[in-house]
């Protein structure tokens, strides 16, 4: 793996059993992804967009194969380390936002340095300029329940760039949110991936999503069809 | 330290229902103090009521006397001991004459125990100065209840016959000159008490005795011909075994007021699990292990425990205390029951009951806490991210 490969799949496969057989989500999938990337999974439902990113935040494991993550193998990752992994190095975002209900906007976005155990004032320091990359200083008293889609997906992002982690994984980010909504998010993710140079993930079917990355993977039942990088 | 901020966090975010959950293990925390106190206080209540009124430091009684069986009555006397002669003029140990007989008020029949005791002992605490004979007529005393159940009042004449030593019935009236009120049912109920004297005259026992009762321990356990010495735990044995079956009954009630707060904040944590497992997911999408998000699950759960301490600390320890001062009035006719009663029961408190109480309140509800947040150990996350698990 070079140094600069974030991700790499060798003849990556998963399986998931359905009655007596099994459905095969992910077939031979060879992928390289490297440091900085703004890229894509595309496909329709079914694909294996949202199995793919889940193998490779660590929430799953392949059947055969295996994806390289930030140097660390999936295939014989143990939990430990799998949530050592997401802790550090791995961001999420999720189609419904996932922000805990209960918790402010500043107390969801502190939540991963929480379990960082990073000091008070260093939290206090990241939450407040994560918040700035999104352009949610004004809210941090809030509750998710009093945000917008769009606002709630900011906070999302947010959280998932707080840690400054190397990887962001993005699945279908914009789904629940409207065409204005979905262009502000994706300008800031874009923003964060140039000035950062975090490297962005996508699983998404969206055309706007599309318009913004740099490299788009299509998958077609579990494979994939093409690999571009789009010029810009 | 993570657990427990999280868990503060989700309990004050629930509000209301945190509230009820909360407040319902509060008031099962309190009861179940206040249950406790009420039974230890009356035990203790009792124990020294009977010991004052009955029992003194512990009984000689003839080796052929049951108090359970009247009819060993007529054959259980023998003389007083000598040895207990100073004892017995100081007042500090008081024989105690047990005959059956026969009571008539108001022309009516009613089987009694008459007893006949030294006016001036100091053993107990019956009012035995009433039974010094002032005139013609033969002092007798009655408890409350026994006064009741015949209708017999200061100043009243009352008929008694009895059998003397030879199998004779012989008959006179009694004068009552004295009624008094004691939480003891067993010297009151059906009783009827004269001077020793009196009594010895009338059946023809003199100096003898049914039993003896000591006031302190040097009298205790004296090798005397015909008498069997019954220290206090043997004279308590019954009420040690009531007080037993009381524990137990308590217990019952203790387990079920528990069951209930712990039910529902089982049914709150089953609920939570499944309600909140897109939170759950995302935890673990975080970096949190499954191990540290069960421990957030059941350290929510048993900070219920915790939060209740506080809050039936608030409104339970006035409570309490105001109990203790006033003690819990007995309902009309408690002195019917024929056990040791108070007008009131006051509770007794112990630092040892409190702690239990805490510790089992706190262990039980993390119990119920981490029973169902071990059903995170088998989500799938990715099914949990998305709030797919039914």
């Amino acid at each position: 793996m070079e140094n600069n490969t974030i991700i790499k799949t060798d003849n990556l496969v998963k399986r998931f059993p359905i009655g007596g057989g099994h459905f095969t989500a992910l077939e031979d999938i060879n992928l390289e992804l490297n440091t900085g990337e703004f890229a894509g999974l595309v496909g329709p439902s079914g694909s294996g967009k949202t199995t793919m990113l889940n193998i490779l935040g660590s929430l799953d494991n392949p059947s055969e194969g295996d994806a390289n993550v930030l140097n660390t193998s999936i295939k014989s990752i143990g939990a430990r380390r799998a949530s050592q992994l997401r802790k550090k190095h791995i961001g999420f975002i999720f189609q419904t936002f996932n922000l805990m209900p209960v918790y402010t906007v500043f107390e969801n976005v502190e939540f991963p340095l929480l379990l960082l155990k990073m000091s008070a004032a260093e939290r206090r320091k990241a939450v407040l300029d994560a918040l700035e990359w999104v352009g949610l200083t004004d809210k941090i008293k809030s509750k998710p329940k009093q945000l917008s889609g769009g606002e709630s997906q900011r906070v999302a992002i947010a959280r998932a760039m707080v840690k400054k982690p190397e990887l962001v994984l993005a699945d279908e980010p914009t789904a629940n949110l409207d065409a204005e909504n979905s262009h502000n998010i994706l300008r800031t993710m874009e923003k964060l991936n140039e000035e950062l140079n975090t490297t962005f993930l996508f699983a998404t079917h969206d055309d706007k999503v599309i318009k913004y990355l740099k490299r788009i993977i299509y998958l077609e039942d579990g494979k994939v069809v093409r690999d571009e990088q789009v010029k810009k | 330290m993570l657990s427990i901020k999280l868990a503060i966090k989700n309990l004050l975010g629930a509000g209301l229902r945190t509230f009820l959950n909360v407040f319902i293990l509060s008031v099962a925390f309190v009861v179940i103090i206040m249950q406790n106190g009420f039974i230890q206080g009356w035990n203790k209540q009792a124990k020294v009521d009977v010991v004052e009124w009955q029992y003194g430091q512990g009984q000689y009684w003839h080796e052929n006397y049951d108090p359970y069986d009247p009819f060993t009555f007529q054959d259980a006397h023998a003389t007083i001991p000598e040895k207990l002669n100073a004892a017995r003029q100081e007042g500090t140990v008081a024989p105690i004459l047990v005959t059956q007989a026969t009571v008539y008020p108001e022309g009516r029949l009613k089987s009694i125990v008459l007893k006949g005791i030294d006016p001036h002992q100091k053993t107990i605490s019956i009012p035995t100065e009433k039974l010094v004979r002032e005139g013609e007529d033969v002092p007798a005393i009655l408890g409350s209840r026994m006064a009741m159940n015949i209708k017999a009042n200061v100043g009243d004449y009352l008929l008694v016959r009895w059998r003397d030593a030879n199998g004779m019935f012989d008959a006179k009236e009694l004068k009552i000159t004295g009624l008094f009120r004691t939480d003891v049912p067993t010297v009151d109920l059906g009783q009827v008490w004269i001077a020793l004297e009196e009594l010895q005259q009338m059946t023809g026992l003199d100096n003898e005795a049914t039993m003896i009762v000591i006031k302190d321990q040097s009298h205790a356990e004296m090798d005397l011909a015909s008498w069997e010495f019954q220290d206090l735990d043997e004279l308590l044995y019954d009420m040690n075994q009531m007080i037993k079956s009381k524990s137990v009954g308590n217990a019952i009630m203790y387990l079920i007021l528990l069951a209930l707060a712990l039910l529902a904040i089982f049914d709150t944590q089953v609920l939570s699990i499944f309600r909140r497992q897109k939170e759950i997911g995302t935890f673990i999408a975080m970096g949190m292990t499954r191990r540290q998000v069960i421990g957030v699950f059941t350290v929510e759960g048993t900070m219920h425990a915790v939060l209740s301490l506080i809050v039936g600390a608030i409104w339970g320890i006035p409570l309490l205390l105001q109990l203790k001062k006033t003690g819990l009035p007995m309902p009309e006719g408690y002195d019917q029951f024929g056990l040791p009663l108070g007008d009131s029961i006051i509770p007794a408190y112990s630092l040892g009951l409190v702690l239990i109480s805490v510790v089992i309140v706190t262990v039980t509800t993390a119990i119920v806490s981490y029973l169902p947040a071990r059903k995170i150990t088998k989500m799938n996350p990715n099914d949990a991210i998305r709030g797919k698990i039914q």
